[in-house]
């Protein structure tokens, strides 16, 4: 009783805090940020990186300026990969350091622990990884690949290029991949892909004896039809996945793999000379070759003083979503969560792949997708560029219980999970 | 006759000219390569094949390996090899050097997994009348798993001139692909079914299922035939498979516990910071390899060799000062023990993603412990097989050690009779220190093997400090028979379930299978008895 008591007495004072003690913002002489990130735990490997990426945005709009007339400062905590303490994080940086907007989270089990503290203290989070989709929130904005800006498009390229009839579908046993897999699987099928050429498999976090399972892939493969495996294996398992690929000599002329988690930085553990010709998909390689990101890739060495360190696509969703909420900002002419949340719908920013990204009303942006082949030096070599923009779709078509959602934050409609068949809002997700 | 006499002297300038058009046609055609999408350049390179002439293939290694160039200026295709920060360009059909030129001038000619297919198969019918003996066998396997339409004609005259008996047999499975897409006789691909089915590997399943679609009638029966004939064979291969991960697996699990069954089974000390004694390990070749890489690159195969000694002093020195600053004060307080050194597994992690940085370290594998090979219907791989002949070798090591050594005679006094030693002379303090050492050393020396197949992330160690504990628990505590045989029947076991029940209910249910186990034998498979247990 006591401990309810507590909450809603911290959750009137964030929102005090957030309406009431508006002026007192005004008087003070900065703006902060929020960046929501492990730094230390199993995640600190891929998380590190995007804190570093976010002082650095913050470094270089405080350069032009600031916005409204007021310097950034960014306020860093540790979450250290661990989901409950994520959300306490999250109500620390809103409460106590009254936080304009965070960026952070990258597992989707991270997400959906801050969610209903976002929602309470309704403040704004910026999502920079790609997801499994099946979620839209008022307060949250998904700047990562949903799975049509991604696993979609990746499949068909290697159904019309490579010509793949048989499928793996391997992934670590968690939510991103079962979901992907599922949409995925009913995709395939709606295209006249037979079941027995679908072969879906999950391995545990951080798995490291592929030896099975490759020489399992390469039996499916051995089908007489041409086979490729689509990759949702997390993290740390890719290494020694890659090796085993590698030794056992499956090559990518023979089996293709195509990844939605391996990046640049994946690759930087790894002698890649074995890989080359797997596939990647994404909406940004750091081989993307437009001034933009030449002159991000520069900035970013020099920010970290090491010419080694290597972009990827995270860092560009952060780079388009903080700019987005600059500008947003400035429309607003206010930091007032609300009132960003309602100027930021329709905002268009210059991504890094030479385009504008515009956020959509489903809080999803538009990207373009983008395969790539791994190359000696451990970097992508783009082979097939989306012809336009594909606009992030938050509940998939393709599954029976979300394909009649459509998600609106724009008034009246307001709503993340809107039935169009029955025209009521609410419904799974809700 | 005037016709006649012109169609003549038409006809044999064409000839004169065609001697000198071809160099000019193939050189016309290699800089066809520089236009175009990925199907347009895939399609120069199979009619760019049709020469025959061996001077493409340089030329078609170079495309696959993206080392071919073209000048934007006027589309001329050289081959290039990075040079400082410009190309050091090579004429693509003479081989001659051109120059150095910078990279602005130039478009590397991009490729993707159908060019390269392309690529193989172009090679792969060049090289077959190439004088390079191991070229021509390459060139065979190449034809036989990716034949062309075409190649037929190119593997009946190879066979015809070659003599070699190796290449002739790879030359006859080729015939024999090549055949079954072509439009012969159906005696003649019953034949080739027979041929390439006696292979019985999984190239020749996957050759046969592939025309097994297209075929009718007693074709179809024969290749369904020797499909099934194959997928029996292939069953017990793969038993033998499974058995073999099972040992690899086994291997790993016994190199990652064989420290912690001397530090834990041995003295008694649950140490969590056992899987950060790996991770030293594992950092340690990752520094000894950037020296070596970045001084002396040419010794690279080497730097496991010297990685060993230097990983097992870092960790065995770090494992020591552990004893000497923590451990030793905590003797007989197994629960402060466990919370201590579960703090300093925290900090070393820290520490080290303070100083080498979050994300994963390239270590690289030597040569020799790079691919692989085919062993009947096994695939080993090489860096699997140095393990497992490692793991072996540190066990042996380990137990002459400990039965046939000074050391090894007073440790095992201390840690069965401490005070009965003390009263001996032995400095137990001494021998508890050196112990503790020795266990972490050999946790390091695990730790370079490891960095061969895993991760080298501040991580690393905490993914094998649960699979430890398990291994020491279920062979038996104190007892390194016991280790090496928990080791080899978890990984054993491990590996028959997973095609079964898959990885993810595979290890629960060895988990499961091991408490019931340790419900039936507490003291695990080989109970040391005596009163030294008791106490």
């Amino acid at each position: 009783m006591k401990i309810r008591t507590s909450i809603h007495a911290a959750a009137l004072a964030g929102m005090l805090a957030a309406t009431a003690f508006q002026g007192a913002f005004a008087q003070e002489d900065t703006i902060k940020i929020g960046i929501l990130h492990s730094l230390s735990g199993t995640m600190a490997i891929s998380e590190t990186t995007l804190k570093d990426a976010m002082l650095m945005l913050i470094d270089e709009q405080n350069k032009k300026g600031g916005v409204l007339g007021k310097k950034l400062e960014a306020v860093v905590v540790d979450p250290a990969s661990d989901w409950p303490l994520f959300a306490e994080k999250a109500r620390d940086l809103i409460e106590k350091d009254k936080v304009a907007a965070v960026f952070g989270c990258w597992t989707s089990v991270s997400r959906k622990s801050v969610l209903p503290v976002f929602e309470e203290l309704d403040n704004i989070l910026f999502y920079p990884v790609q997801y499994e989709g099946e979620e839209s929130q008022r307060n949250v904005f998904y700047t990562g690949a949903a799975p049509n800006q991604q696993a979609i498009p990746a499949v068909d390229y290697l159904a019309e290029n490579e010509g793949v009839e048989r499928w793996v579908l391997a992934g670590t046993d968690y939510v991103y991949p079962r979901t992907t897999n599922k949409i995925l699987e009913a995709y395939l099928k709606a295209k006249g892909v037979a079941a027995e050429d679908i072969m879906i498999n999950y391995t545990p976090f951080g798995h490291k004896d592929w030896q099975t399972i490759v020489s399992d892939i390469k039996k499916f493969g051995s089908a007489g039809k041409k086979t490729a495996v689509v990759s949702t294996i997390n993290g740390d398992a890719n290494v020694p996945f890659y090796k085993e690929l590698g030794n056992q000599g499956v090559k990518a002329e023979d089996i293709p793999v195509v990844a939605f988690s391996v990046g640049e930085e994946e690759l930087a553990g790894l002698d890649t000379s074995p890989l080359v010709g797997h596939l990647a998909a994404w909406n940004y390689f750091q081989s993307v070759d437009t001034p933009a990101n030449a002159e991000f890739i520069k900035t970013w060495k020099a920010f970290t003083k090491n010419d080694k360190r290597v972009t990827n696509d995270p860092m560009e969703a952060h780079y388009i979503g903080f700019n987005m909420w600059v500008k947003a900002v400035e429309a607003a002419g206010t930091t007032e969560p609300d009132k960003v949340i309602d100027s930021i719908v329709g905002v268009s920013v210059p991504n890094l792949s030479g385009g504008y990204s515009t956020m959509m009303p489903n809080h999803h942006i538009t990207k373009p997708v983008l395969i790539g082949e791994i190359q000696t030096d451990g970097q992508f070599e783009t082979v097939f560029e989306t012809p336009g923009l594909v606009v992030g779709d938050e509940w998939s078509d393709y599954l029976p219980d979300s394909k009649d959602l459509i998600s609106d934050w724009r008034k009246p409609m307001s709503c993340g999970n809107f039935n169009v068949v029955s025209g009521k809002c609410g419904g799974k997700g809700s | 006759m005037q016709i006649a006499i012109r169609i003549v002297l038409m006809l044999l300038l064409a000839v004169a000219a065609a001697a000198g058009a071809r160099a000019d046609d193939l050189r016309a055609g290699i800089d066809g390569l520089g236009k175009g999408n990925f199907a347009q350049v895939a399609k120069g390179v199979q009619q760019l094949a049709r020469s025959g002439d061996l001077r493409l293939v340089p030329v078609f290694e170079a495309l696959g390996d993206g080392a071919l160039y073209a000048r934007k200026s006027d589309g001329t295709v050289f081959i290039a090899s990075e040079k400082g920060s410009g190309l050091a360009l090579t004429d693509a059909l003479t081989g001659a050097a051109a120059g150095d030129a910078p990279k602005a001038g130039f478009e590397r000619i991009r490729v993707n997994n159908n060019l390269r297919r392309a690529v193989r198969t172009a090679i792969g019918a060049l090289s077959l009348m190439s004088p390079d003996r191991a070229a021509r066998l390459q060139a065979a396997k190449a034809v036989f798993a990716a034949p062309a339409d075409d190649s037929l004609e190119l593997v009946e005259t190879a066979l015809a001139s070659e003599t070699d008996a190796e290449i002739r047999s790879a030359l006859e499975d080729a015939k024999a692909a090549a055949l079954l897409k072509s439009d012969r006789s159906i005696a003649e691909k019953q034949g080739a079914i027979e041929r390439i089915a006696a292979r019985g590997d999984r190239d020749a399943m996957s050759i046969l299922s592939s025309f097994r679609a297209g075929a009718d009638g007693d074709l179809r029966l024969g290749i369904d035939r020797a499909i099934g004939d194959l997928q029996a064979r292939q069953a017990w291969w793969d038993m033998g498979q499974n058995v073999w991960y099972g040992v690899s697996l086994g291997s790993v699990l016994l190199l990652a516990a064989i420290g912690l069954a001397i530090t834990f089974g041995v003295m008694g000390i649950i140490n969590m910071a056992h899987g950060e004694m790996v991770m030293i390990g594992a950092y340690t070749t990752y520094v000894v390899q950037d020296v070596i890489r970045a001084s002396f690159p040419q010794w690279f195969d080497w730097s496991l060799a010297l990685a060993l000694p230097a990983a097992f002093l870092v960790a065995g020195f770090a494992g020591f000062l552990l004893e000497r600053g923590v451990i030793r004060f905590l003797y007989g307080r197994p629960l402060e023990t466990l919370l201590a050194t579960w703090g300093v597994s925290l900090i070393l992690q820290q520490a080290i993603r303070s100083i080498f940085g979050p994300s994963n370290r390239e270590v690289g594998n030597p040569t020799w412990m790079s691919g692989g090979f085919d062993f009947g219907g096994l695939t080993l791989t090489y860096n699997r097989l140095w393990i497992v002949v490692f793991s072996l070798a540190v066990f042996v090591t380990l137990l002459v050690l400990l039965k046939h050594s000074r050391f090894g005679l007073q440790m095992r006094a201390v840690t069965q009779n401490r005070r009965m030693a003390s009263s001996m002379g032995i400095r137990t303090p001494w021998v508890d220190a050196l112990t503790f050492a020795l266990g972490s050393g050999i946790a390091g020396m695990a730790g370079v093997a490891l960095s061969q197949i895993d991760n080298v992330s501040p991580n690393l160690g905490q993914s094998y400090i649960i699979d430890s504990f398990m291994v020491v628990v279920f062979g038996g505590v104190g007892n390194l028979w016991g280790t090496l045989v928990g080791a080899f029947s978890l990984g054993i076991v491990n590996k028959l379930l997973e095609p079964y029940a898959g990885a993810v209910l595979g290890k629960i249910l060895v988990l499961v299978l091991i408490i019931l186990f340790i419900q039936r034998r507490p003291r695990g498979l080989f109970a040391l008895k005596g009163r030294a247990v008791e106490a």
